[in-house]
């Protein structure tokens, strides 16, 4: 790696944003020959110091006074749930977490790594055929994303091998293993390390839903259940289940990150250049607006304004901020909800989340605080092809899993009490306990729609530090969504009871229920300059390539036409392989349009 | 588990605020020529608050150990130091509002659209103690932390249902803000200053900084053999104790 003062002058490439996207991009493309410079606008993040133990593994540091996650006092959004309100600032975080920093949030996130399924790839395809044109409601802008999950194969396999991803696969080019998820597509290989054991509480959801006839399944998990070395000779430790993960640097290289599997990598290249608290403003064009030439930035250090220029500008700092880098920029057009015309903002979604809990005998410990990001058991036989849609009327699905990822007593206090009951004083506090003590969580992890008048736009009202106008999120639950969150809810009742709970609490998404901001429910967050085969409904073709501006390439789940039932990451860093793949084989030898609008 | 405090003894919190009725039996106590034991500074009795004037501690250390309060289960949160937690978090760029995105207009909405104030955790605390104090004047004649505990539980239930207003303070923002950062005391490492001994671990069976469960992925539903342990403090490398290796 060159730093700052001795970079080229005009590197090939310049690559915005430092996370997961970024790490691929650059990789891939100093290995095509190219020098690439990566602009980050936070600090350098290492494992060597944000991840030394114990300081690491501080709750109040790390997930309650928010560590590692955007600072909100430079730049935040504005959320509201309904095009006729006026839309207020996110000033504290708490729905989502987005990252800041070297790694981004693929320093913080759990590990959870999942490929897409054959049909959310082209769910608006599969959907159809299987139901009719008309099963489709007239607001829900349902797409395909323009790729098979054939073309993408080799590159979930490459960044499974990347990651260390543990897990077990079902079919192996056409051999059935007899385990795994047998409703998983077919995979050329197996995963590179066996899956994550079973915590007390996974085991016990893995014995109960066999019972019931479903298809349990170790989940994918980028936690090493042993060591390993990935392509690039970066080293990961076995998991020891310490319970930091989501939140948090792993301070035992066992959970994959940008930071851990990439950039040791990355760092010794000498085409390499790393800029961090390198804020980008705007993406430069010239005077066709068809070409892209550089960035504008701030130096956070030197509080200064600087230029870079390069042939080639890959996108990938978080959703939310290639949205808004393309709304500034003025790059394509804005999606306009009322005409239904334009493409940025549009197709804007999120992730159905919601959490239920059973309670075991007082005699069984659950040990909430043991756990690891991805592990776990799940089932997908609410999120498979063949699960009828038709029959119970809604589009999408939802894995039903146990994901005990190590729940520490802040969070625990917190979160406990409410709906009927106290939420302080004694009562609560032997229920806090109690739940702590001897109880687990099961969520329905699902699917998110797109629909007319869900999207992101500029605020008119509020700034950043840098005087830019803000994001502004439109976004509220959909009676489609709510459907099909209860109907997967509905059935953990019986899980619950095939596993012995004394209590079980569940929680659905309520009709007219809106989205709110102030309660944590994940960071996966997708569309907005989303991926597709027509200009006129998306912002990038099959290949990630901008429609209007070529040399434009925007990488992350911003590129998602909806949400899926999985976890984004596995899907954005195989887009990424892809994306870069085809930059590398036909872009680089001729650039221009690589799909003719 | 420590023996239960009798409701005097938890009260401790007070000791020092000697203009503030309901003191601590020793605090009220004259000296004598017994010989002293030399005050433990880890007790969270002994704190002398930075931020929080007397009366504002004293609020504090009244309405935390309402909402977390020391029963059966094991100390409340004034012996758990919790009201020193909050004192020093007010010092802290968390304290400040740094954290959070402050840039004016500032306009109420529908609650599902988040804190829209223009305060910071420290202007928040210093904006509502005040007045509830001035509530519980009015209307049952004594500051807060002098109510019996049933009058302060229904003053706190009207704030956290927001039947309660402190000028432009919700009464609901406010409980939030306390019941957070009540929690946060109760069950942070104690070098913050809660969690005083460990006890807010102790009692949710939390084995703090262990962070090693190799073993313990699954053991069929057994409890955690193992009680907690806090963050190391750091250690100076020019102690004795260190040269000489010593440290345990």
């Amino acid at each position: 790696m060159t730093d700052d003062t001795s970079r080229p002058a005009r590197p090939d490439v310049l690559i915005i944003g430092g996370g997961w996207a970024g790490s691929i991009m650059a990789k891939e493309l100093t290995e095509a020959g190219l020098n690439v410079t990566m602009l980050e606008r936070g600090h350098d993040h290492s494992t060597a110091v944000e991840g030394t133990y114990p300081a690491s593994i501080d709750e109040l540091r790390g997930v309650a006074r928010k560590r590692l996650f955007q600072k909100l006092s430079r730049t935040s959004l504005t959320i509201r749930n309904r095009p006729d309100q006026t839309a207020l600032p996110y000033r504290q975080l708490a729905a989502f977490l987005p990252g800041e920093g070297v790694g981004g949030a693929g320093l913080h996130w759990s590990g959870c790594h999942f490929r897409a399924t054959e049909d959310d790839l082209r769910l608006r395809s599969v959907t159809a055929e299987r139901y009719g044109e008309n099963f489709i409601p007239e607001d829900m802008h349902l797409q395909d994303y323009g790729v098979s999950y054939e073309e993408l194969e080799p590159f979930f396999d490459k960044a499974e091998k990347v990651f260390g991803t543990s897990g077990e696969a079902s079919s192996v080019r056409g051999q059935k293993t007899g385990k795994g998820n047998i409703f998983a597509p077919d995979r050329s290989d197996h995963f590179p390390l066996p899956p994550m054991a079973d915590t007390f509480s996974a085991s016990v959801f893995r014995a109960a839903t066999t019972d019931t006839g479903y298809h349990p399944f170790s989940m994918p998990a980028a936690n090493a259940s042993q060591p390993y070395t990935n392509p690039y000779g970066c080293q990961m430790g076995p998991c020891n289940f310490c319970g930091y993960c989501s939140g948090y640097a792993c301070y035992l290289y066992s959970k994959a990150s940008p930071n851990v599997n990439i950039l040791p990598a990355l760092r010794r290249d000498r085409r390499f250049t790393l800029i961090t608290e390198a804020q980008v403003l705007e993406i430069m064009l010239d005077d066709t607006r068809k070409k892209a030439t550089g960035v504008r930035y701030v130096d956070l250090k030197t509080r200064s304004e600087k230029t870079l220029e390069a042939d080639l500008v890959i996108l990938s700092a978080f959703q939310l901020h290639n949205v808004h880098l393309m709304l500034v920029s003025g790059i394509g057009t804005p999606y306009n909800p009322v005409t239904r015309t334009g493409t940025i903002g549009r197709n804007f979604t999120y992730q159905t989340i919601t959490s239920s809990r059973i309670w075991l005998p007082e005699d069984r410990f659950t040990n909430q605080f043991v756990g690891a990001g991805g592990a776990g058991v799940a089932i997908d036989d609410f999120n498979q092809p063949s699960f009828d849609r038709g029959k119970a009327g809604f589009i999408g699905g939802s894995p039903i899993w146990v994901n005990q990822s190590g729940l520490k007593p802040i969070a625990a206090a917190q979160s406990s009490g409410g709906k009927e009951a106290p939420r302080w004083g004694s009562t609560y506090k032997s229920a806090m306990i109690d739940q702590y003590r001897h109880s687990f969580a099961i969520d329905a992890h699902g699917s998110n729609m797109a629909y007319r008048d869900v999207y992101l736009d500029l605020d008119p009202t509020w700034t950043n530090a840098y005087g830019q106008p803000m994001l502004r999120m439109t976004f509220t639950w959909k009676d489609n969504d709510i459907r099909m969150n209860q109907h997967v809810v509905s059935h953990i009742g019986e899980i619950a009871q095939a596993m012995g709970a004394t209590r079980t609490s569940l929680n659905s998404l309520q009709p007219g229920q809106s989205f709110d901001s102030r309660v944590y429910q994940t960071t996966h967050l997708n569309g907005g300059v989303i991926m597709g085969e027509n200009p006129k409904t998306s912002a990038l073709n099959r290949y990630l390539q901008s429609w209007d501006v070529p040399n434009l390439f925007v990488i992350g789940s911003s590129a998602f036409p909806q949400g899926m039932g999985y976890n984004p990451t596995g899907l954005v860093a195989a887009l990424a392989y892809w994306s870069a793949h085809h930059i590398r084989r036909t872009y680089l030898r001729n650039p221009g349009p690589m799909v003719s609008a | 588990m420590s023996a239960p405090l009798s409701r005097r003894g938890f009260m401790g919190g007070a000791a020092s605020l000697s203009s503030i009725p309901l003191l601590s039996h020793a605090a009220q106590a004259e000296p004598d020529s017994r010989p002293q034991k030399t005050p433990d500074a880890s007790d969270p009795a002994q704190y002398r608050p930075t931020f929080f004037n007397q009366e504002e501690y004293l609020f504090l250390c009244h309405a935390c150990e309402r909402i977390f309060p020391q029963d059966e289960n094991g100390p409340g949160a004034q012996a758990l130091g919790v009201p020193r937690f909050i004192d020093r978090q007010m010092n802290t760029p968390y304290g400040f509002g740094d954290l959070w995105y402050m840039k004016p207009p500032f306009q109420e909405g529908p609650p599902e659209l988040g804190y829209q104030l223009p305060y910071s955790p420290r202007d928040l605390y210093r904006g509502a103690i005040t007045p509830i104090n001035t509530h519980c004047l009015m209307v049952h004649d004594a500051l807060f932390a002098v109510l019996p505990p049933e009058q302060q539980d229904a003053v706190l239930r009207d704030m956290e249902s927001n039947r309660l207003r402190f000028n432009d303070i919700p009464g609901a923002t406010f409980f939030e803000q306390l019941r957070t950062n009540t929690l946060e005391g109760a069950f942070s490492d104690p070098a913050y200053g809660g969690n005083h001994g460990m006890e807010g671990w102790k009692m949710m069976g939390f084995p703090g900084a262990r962070a090693d469960f190799m073993d313990w992925i699954n053991q069929d539903g057994a409890p955690y053999p193992f009680g907690p342990i806090g963050m190391p403090p750091r250690p100076d490398p020019y102690s004795p104790a260190f040269q000489n290796d010593e440290e345990s």
